[in-house]
């Protein structure tokens, strides 16, 4: 997969407070690539830096295997967290402008803007000043005019934030569309929830470091307990119990089900899954079998909280 | 379209529809008029007479008094001064000139009293004494057996012949019809830095507080931002200013024909010389000699001056004003570093008008015509009195090296400050923002 964003060793120091100390990380062309930690962990100095809003004190940015230039303005899309639009100024003239800012043509950013308009279903709002929108509908067209341009790398921050669940539910199958069509998503969150459901990739920033980048399957992996839990319908549990924990260690656990089962959660460590599945088998019913995967919250607690 | 264009064009749009500006635009004028006319209309109307009782038992010095559209003066002489001082606290009269009889008429220079209720004012004060001290004077010299009508014969009027070294006729009054042109020229320079310099400032906090700075400068560079916003706000400005002009013009003209008020800036050259027919040929030639300064001046010359001075002065301060802007969140914040800027554009306006006046080619004068800051102003009253010409080039010189200067600077506070939220910054911290 090709490399579209490199980081390469960016440090950048704010008077006497470091914001990125050494960081590296690399973006697949067309993922989703989830940028995470916590509050001023300085991932906002790294999209700014991306964005050229600042500049790194030391370190380089590849996009596209060139460095970071001024013509690489229009290639970026980018939504801050601080959304903002001028409140006095009409929808559509607004949007014009910003698009225009971005290098557009009239021409092609009035015919983007009718596309998004008609696909998002607010066509009546052109005229109407932002003050007189929601604070929804002003993030509906801070999206558009994110992405009107087309750029190949979009940047995210906190994009669900002030989103009802519907229109949430519209801006995500928008973002999975456009991800579809090779644009790649840099998404900067706190919500671990939205990362499970939608990134390929992810990247962990905690006090200006790096702690974890990877797919997010080989970070589950790097993560991964051998916990499974497990639910059997048997008439002896004692027994069970007694004979599990000579090879396994195990605990109760509760996890919603249908039956009146024993609920248990069990360590499998070195051992295989098809083992334990075979003492089971033998001694009742089998109802749940399940590894009990990482979540990226878990991960998220666990690697910041070291 | 260029980026620049585009947003200068922005903030052009955004200023002239903004419901205030419209509204300032032409309310103002119509504001600025009725005030003149009122000030024309309270000045054309007689003030109250005011009625002095004079009790004058010497019988000298009455006559000295006449009467006018401000005072009337009755000769009580007869009526007991008791009785007059009853009518004065009465305020049958606004006072009462009291002399009594002394022996000696040099004694009435320390004897002659005013009753009145309310403190009289400083000119009446003066004009009683002069009457009275006139005819004291008078009467010493008839005394000392000298005619006085003589002495009246004997005064001598000197009426000094003002020329220039070059041999020309020149009027006396023409350094206050300069300082008037220059002071003109510095004072819009001073009210429009003020005016537009706030409105750049309020734009920058505005954008800072919507949060669309940092979409905005994802796509321009801060320093396009910042000059987009003070060339844009400065051609709504010059906009507002013409407005004003015309407007200002009409209404002034079209009131002061239906008010029939002399003397309005309103009037033509051909109402002033007409008027000036009346009166005689000598004070004619005076108001010609004027006219003729006047369209002698270098006007070309100083408009190109004026527009030069004004850019430089303008940009200058706008970009002081874009750098407070970046620096704070909200208007209210900006007292502490308003002051320093206010503080050399008044030092500028009271420089003309107290030093340029009194000694144009001064060391103050010349000083503060250099120094950029003061130097848009103080220059442009100087210009009208002949200042050599490679002063002013090394004026503008110095004005737009710090101009470049103060951009390259405030640039730097504003790309900084508009990313910059909560508390607001002390000077230390902006000149730490100076080294990012």
């Amino acid at each position: 997969m090709q490399t579209i964003l490199e980081v390469n060793d960016v440090v950048k120091k704010y008077s006497d407070k470091v914001a990125l100390n050494h960081v590296s990380l690399s973006v697949p062309e067309g993922t989703i690539y989830g940028l995470l930690g916590p509050n001023g962990a300085g991932k906002t100095s790294l999209i700014r830096i991306i964005n050229q809003i600042t500049y790194p004190d030391s370190g380089q940015i590849l996009l596209d295997g060139q460095l970071l230039n001024p013509s690489h303005i229009k290639d970026i899309g980018y939504m801050p967290e601080e959304r903002g639009l001028y409140k006095t100024m009409k929808v559509g003239e607004q949007a014009m402008y910003l698009a225009q800012l971005k290098g557009m043509s009239k021409q092609d950013a009035k015919k983007q803007l009718k596309y998004w308009f008609e696909k998002l279903g607010i066509e009546e709002w052109w005229n109407k000043k932002i003050q007189e929108l929601s604070k929804g509908m002003a993030q509906k067209i801070q999206f558009v005019v994110t992405v009107l341009h087309e750029p190949k790398l979009l940047i995210l921050d906190e994009p669900f934030s002030g989103f009802d669940p519907v229109n949430a539910n519209i801006i995500k199958d928008e973002i999975i569309e456009l991800k579809n069509k090779g644009t790649t998503i840099i998404f900067s969150t706190h919500r671990m929830e939205s990362v499970e459901e939608m990134c390929d990739h992810i990247a962990l920033i905690n006090k200006s470091n790096k702690l974890i980048e990877g797919k997010l399957i080989d970070v589950k992996k790097e993560f991964r307990t051998h916990l499974y839990q497990v639910g059997i319908l048997t008439d002896n549990v004692q027994q069970l119990m007694i004979k599990l924990s000579e090879n396994y260690k195990l605990t109760t656990t509760e996890f919603k089900s249908l039956n009146n089962e024993l609920q248990l959660e069990i360590d499998l460590g070195t051992r295989l899954p098809n083992e334990l599945l075979q003492v089971l088998t033998e001694n009742g019913q089998v109802t749940h079998f399940v590894e009990k995967l990482p979540t990226v919250n878990d991960i998220f607690i666990q690697t910041v909280s070291k | 379209m260029n980026i620049l264009s585009l947003i200068i064009k922005r903030e052009f749009i955004a200023k002239v529809r903004n419901k205030s500006f419209i509204v300032m635009t032409f309310l103002s004028p119509l504001f600025f008029v009725a005030l003149m006319v009122f000030v024309a209309y309270l000045a054309s109307m007689k003030g109250e007479n005011k009625q002095i009782a004079i009790h004058d038992e010497s019988g000298l010095f009455f006559k000295q008094f006449k009467n006018n559209d401000a005072f009337t003066y009755q000769d009580l002489s007869a009526i007991d001064v008791e009785i007059l001082k009853d009518s004065v606290a009465a305020e049958k009269y606004e006072g009462l000139i009291y002399i009594p009889k002394q022996e000696v008429i040099t004694d009435y220079e320390k004897n002659i009293y005013y009753i009145s209720n309310d403190s009289p004012s400083l000119t009446f004060i003066s004009k009683v004494e002069l009457l009275v001290a006139d005819k004291i004077t008078h009467v010493n010299l008839q005394n000392k057996g000298i005619d006085t009508q003589v002495i009246d014969q004997a005064q001598a009027k000197v009426n000094l012949k003002l020329t220039k070294a070059t041999g020309e006729e020149t009027v006396r009054g023409l350094n206050e019809i300069k300082i008037i042109i220059g002071g003109a020229f510095g004072y819009f320079i001073m009210m429009f830095i003020i005016i537009y310099g706030n409105m750049v400032m309020r734009s920058v906090i505005e954008e800072k507080t919507n949060r669309i700075i940092e979409i905005i400068i994802s796509s321009v560079k801060p320093f396009q931002l910042m000059m987009g916003k003070i060339i844009g706000t400065s051609m709504a400005g010059i906009l507002q200013f013409i407005i004003w002009g015309v407007v200002g013009a009409f209404l002034l003209m079209g009131s002061s024909f239906l008010l029939g008020i002399n003397g309005t800036p309103g009037m033509t050259t051909v109402e002033v010389v007409n008027t000036a027919g009346s009166i005689s040929p000598e004070v004619l030639g005076d108001i010609q000699n004027y006219v003729h300064e006047i369209l002698s001046l270098p006007l070309l010359s100083m408009f190109i001056y004026f527009i030069v001075f004004f850019i430089g002065g303008y940009f200058l301060y706008s970009s002081l004003y874009a750098a407070i802007g970046a620096a704070v969140d909200n208007e209210t914040d900006t007292q502490q570093f308003l002051f320093p800027i206010m503080l050399p554009l008044m030092l500028g306006v009271y420089i003309g008008f107290f030093t340029v006046i009194n000694d144009p080619h001064g060391s103050i004068a010349t000083i503060f015509s250099m120094v950029p800051f003061t130097s848009p102003i103080v220059m442009l009253m100087r210009i009208p009195f002949g200042v050599p010409v490679w002063e002013v080039l090394l004026s503008i010189v110095i004005l737009f090296a710090t101009f470049i200067l103060v951009v390259w600077l405030a640039a730097k506070v504003y790309r900084i400050g508009i990313l910059m939220y909560g508390k607001r910054p002390s000077w230390k911290e902006l000149y730490k923002w100076l080294k990012y």
